[in-house]
């Protein structure tokens, strides 16, 4: 009897812990979304009635539209490049065994353990040395700037197409190659599907990743290119008006649709 | 199909010799099993015969035409994996359709030979499922039907069965072997089971460090190994230390006088099978040992019941120790551990190697 009221004790106890961990998570986010309807400026409790207007208000502000539009263009750019840089380093790193590969596989993980300052001092440092020495323009034009988010969307890739390749029988590939597909063709037709999830994943993380940026963005971005997450810092410091509640939900719901559909094709929770 | 000739193949891996100067042919529809314990070198030979693995030196020969240099998609070889290796986001009929499209058939064609081998390891209708869908035995007859659509040359075949239960392995056994013959494929399967390579083989050839040990029909391997590996590694051997003094006359290390075949002298080891000694109470002084060329006395140490058999194990001196194995028959001689017993065979039954 005592056993048993104490298995139901412990199950209470850890159903009341995860609830209080994800209410913790969710609050901040169920706020924001219930702000953005506000029909007051200031925000304040209770509202005083609920209105659709900072939604519309967005579009009239060409620096949110200009953000979004380049923040999705950097972001688009940076994971298809962290893409084909990404893959074929997580290959090297699980297929071939090398001095340094330990080294290597964790400098490749780097970016997402420095911090966002750290690394844009570092790379704004860098593309200053860089201009200085090619004499070319380098430092705030949209390439740099896609250069510096490649970097954090390498990690992503690296690890979850690792991840997804450690659970992939190298021997279908022998099988590939028995059949008569040469090595490029095995790689396309077999290696290739057989990571996708990995892929897939890797793409939707570096791209929200690289979406969400601030730190980095601030130090690379150059006059008229301001990322969304600049543009929201900047109108932050004139306003609290939901707007940005209203901006935020737009984010929520693009990354939330984008992660629902790719879970459609791929389960991110096998490989993640 | 085609013959497949492997001509003096050595595999090194710095100081370490995976394969030491292997020679085989392989005729034409013939079943060769490579047989021998893990790290054995057989499954590298076969390898190095697909292509997966580089010789250090040697050749591969397939149908007469030198292969060693090929990459595996330019040999005609289909080779069936022991994790089947099927490809697990495509179909059955896809699997078994790839070779061809790599072989640019046309699509009616593929269509049709994927049906036709698919119907050979009954596998009709099963086409349009995915791999994780089937049974381990299905799973293995898609890998095998895979390999069979693009007509290879030679077959290979590496532990196939090892991942099936030991029933249906008995029968995939009888189902493969009587696809060889009737399809007239020239097969080469690596092993470690001795009877699953006694049931399906032609011929065998028996490895170990690297090195053919004996290559023979099943009857040769066992009538008579060619050595102290052969005879412990095919079937079950008693092996007895000694030394021959004068040709026939072999002296245990614990002091027996035994007679043996043979001429050799200097340190030997005399092997024998345990089904081919003869065990007997020691009150009868003639009867079934009569006339064995070597009698001993002994005492029973253990006795492992196996059902239709049993095992005796015999202490004949100190340091000599003897295995018996007896038909477990109605009313039949069934000694108690700590008897003393009569054993006895015929010269023909003792076999001696070099210590």
């Amino acid at each position: 009897m005592i056993a048993v009221i104490r298995r139901r004790a412990g199950r209470w106890a850890l159903n009341g812990a995860a609830g209080l961990a994800l209410a913790y998570i969710l609050l901040p986010l169920i706020f924001v979304v219930w702000l953005a309807f506000f029909r007051q400026e200031i925000p304040s409790f209770p509202p005083e009635g609920y209105s659709l207007k900072w939604f519309a208000a967005i579009l009239d502000q060409r620096k949110f539209v200009d953000g979004f539009s380049l923040s999705f263009r950097v972001g688009v750019l940076a994971t298809l490049t962290g893409l084909v840089l990404g893959v074929p380093a997580a290959l090297c790193l699980v297929r071939y065994n090398f001095t340094l590969r330990g080294p290597l596989a964790n400098l490749l993980l780097m970016p997402v353990v420095v911090p966002g300052v750290v690394l844009g001092t570092a790379m704004y440092v860098f593309q200053v040395e860089v201009e200085n020495g090619l004499d070319v323009d380098v430092l705030g034009t949209f390439y740099a700037l896609v250069a510096g988010h490649v970097v954090i969307v390498i990690p992503w890739v690296v690890r979850l197409v690792t991840a997804s390749l450690a659970g992939v029988d190298r021997t279908i590939e022998e099988a590939a190659q028995n059949l008569g597909a040469n090595a490029w063709v095995t790689f396309w037709r077999i290696t290739l599907p057989s990571i996708r999830p990995g892929i897939v994943a890797g793409a939707l993380f570096g791209f929200v990743t690289s979406f969400g940026n601030l730190e980095m963005s601030l130090f690379l971005v150059g006059p008229g290119r301001t990322t969304l997450p600049i543009v929201i810092l900047q109108y932050l410091e004139w306003k609290i008006d939901p707007t940005i509640a209203a901006v935020s939900v737009v984010q929520i719901l693009l990354i939330g649709g984008a992660m629902l559909l790719t879970d459609r094709y791929v389960k991110l929770a096998r490989v993640v | 199909m085609a013959r497949l000739d492997i001509e003096n193949l050595v595999k090194r891996y710095g100081d370490f010799h995976a394969v030491r100067d292997v020679s085989l042919s392989i005729a034409d529809g013939e079943f060769l099993v490579l047989l021998g314990p893990s790290g054995c070198g057989k499954t590298t030979t076969l390898r190095m015969v697909a292509g997966f693995i580089e010789p250090t030196a040697g050749r591969v020969l397939l149908g007469g035409q030198d292969v060693t240099l090929l990459p595996p998609w330019k040999r005609n070889a289909g080779m069936v994996f022991q994790s089947y290796a099927l490809f697990p986001h495509l179909t059955v009929a896809q699997n078994v359709a790839f070779g061809l499209e790599m072989r640019k058939i046309p699509r009616a064609d593929i269509e049709k030979r994927v049906e036709e081998v698919l119907a050979l390891v009954r596998l009709s209708g099963y086409g349009g499922r995915l791999p994780r869908q089937l049974s381990g035995g299905q799973q293995q007859r898609v890998a095998l039907a895979r390999a069979l659509a693009i007509r290879p040359d030679v077959l290979l075949l590496d532990e196939p069965l090892s991942n099936l239960d030991a029933k249906l392995r008995q029968e995939v056994r009888v189902e493969i072997r009587e696809l060889q013959r009737q399809l007239g494929l020239t097969t080469v399967m690596v092993t470690h089971d001795q009877e699953e390579a006694l049931t399906m083989a032609d011929r065998l050839v028996v490895m170990s460090e690297g090195e053919v040990r004996q290559v023979g029909s099943q009857r040769d391997l066992y009538e008579r190994p060619a050595n102290r590996f052969v005879a412990g590694f095919v079937g079950r051997s008693t092996f007895l230390d000694g030394t021959i003094d004068t040709p026939g006359h072999f002296r245990t290390s614990g002091g027996l006088e035994l007679k043996c075949a043979g001429n050799r002298t200097g340190a030997a080891v005399l092997s024998l099978r345990p089904e081919r000694v003869e065990i007997g109470p020691v009150s009868l002084q003639g009867g079934p040992l009569a006339g064995l060329d070597n009698r001993l006395s002994g005492t029973v140490e253990f006795v492992s019941y196996l059902g239709s058999l049993i095992d005796i194990h015999v202490r004949l001196s100190p340091a000599d120790r003897l295995v018996v194995q007896i038909a477990n028959r109605e009313g039949g001689f069934s000694p108690d551990v700590g008897q003393p017993v009569h054993v006895g065979w015929p010269l023909s039954a003792g076999q001696v190697f070099t210590a």
